[in-house]
């Protein structure tokens, strides 16, 4: 499990190395921090909001979104190419009748290089652990009371795809303007904590 | 481990393996011995638990397998969709 690594001796040995891999040339100081600056930079929940106000505004885009999300995203001038390898995305899409919500209960996948890194909850062990047991109560917890008809997909990141969750157009919505649409989605509703 | 059997299909009831290996594997415990049924094949990878230990091998199929909740824990009307490499999978062929 990798819940923590704060202060863990995980973290100690990590420094460690990279300690040793410097000292004999191997690593410039301050590599690896560039590196994950370069492979964090441009990573924000932003991106996911503009793919789901596209989506809100084309339904032909929706369609490819959820048919080929990894191609569909190039259509808004967004790629999951931001790390070693491009990384798979898999968009899955709430529905009158279904309701997705996103984990990783092994470790912490998420579309960082899209999104930017993940909420703090999403990597303690009470989410990843309760929401693929009881993801009504957990949703409950996070204010989102689902109608008792409406059914409840998990998805567990545990390979090597990344999720997103295209969430409903919020009624009321139609004549906002595909910037405002984006304005209306937020990081939860991504992940599908929160019904936008 | 090294073979990549390939011969499975959207729709095709699965059982996923129940041993506890002793190193890393990405089929979570709380899959172990389910019954799923395949969604759709989510690329073509290395084996991470092989990966793990250093080692190289061909891609493999990956699939998202749903579970009724009810099958894993008991109780529940949800479903989990996770994600696995086909080696964790073995077909159910249908009683006919």
């Amino acid at each position: 499990m990798s819940g923590d690594h704060g202060s863990s001796r995980i973290s100690a040995q990590v420094r460690h190395v990279e300690t040793l891999l410097e000292s004999r040339g191997l690593l410039a100081a301050g590599e690896v921090d560039g590196r994950i600056d370069e492979f964090l930079a441009g990573g924000t929940p932003a991106n996911g909001a503009r793919i789901v106000a596209r989506a809100w505004a084309d339904p032909g885009f929706a369609e490819r979104l959820l048919a080929d999300a990894n191609t569909a995203i190039r259509e808004v001038g967004l790629s999951m190419a931001g790390g070693l390898q491009e990384q798979r995305l898999k968009v899955v899409a709430n529905t009158a009748e279904t309701h997705n919500v996103v984990v990783c209960t092994l470790c912490s996948c998420y579309p960082i290089a899209l999104l930017g890194p993940s909420p703090s909850w999403y990597k303690s062990e009470a989410y990843r652990s309760r929401v693929v047991r009881d993801p009504r109560g957990v949703l409950t917890e996070f204010g989102l009371e689902l109608p008792a008809g409406t059914a409840i997909a998990v998805w567990d990141a545990s390979a090597e795809s990344r999720y997103l969750v295209l969430p409903r157009r919020p009624e009321g919505a139609a004549s906002l303007t595909e910037a405002e649409l984006a304005g209306l989605v937020t990081r939860k509703g991504l992940i599908g904590t929160a019904a936008v | 481990m090294t073979t990549a059997p390939d011969g499975f299909a959207p729709g095709d009831r699965v059982r996923t393996r129940a041993v506890d290996p002793a190193g890393h594997t990405r089929l979570p415990r709380y899959a172990r011995g389910a019954v799923g049924v395949l969604v759709e094949r989510a690329g073509r990878h290395p084996l991470a638990d092989d990966r793990a230990r250093g080692l190289t091998g061909p891609a493999r199929s990956v699939w998202h397998v749903r579970f009724a909740a009810a099958d894993l824990f008991g109780e529940g009307d949800h479903t989990v969709t996770v994600e696995l490499w086909e080696d964790y999978l073995t077909r159910i062929e249908e009683q006919r």
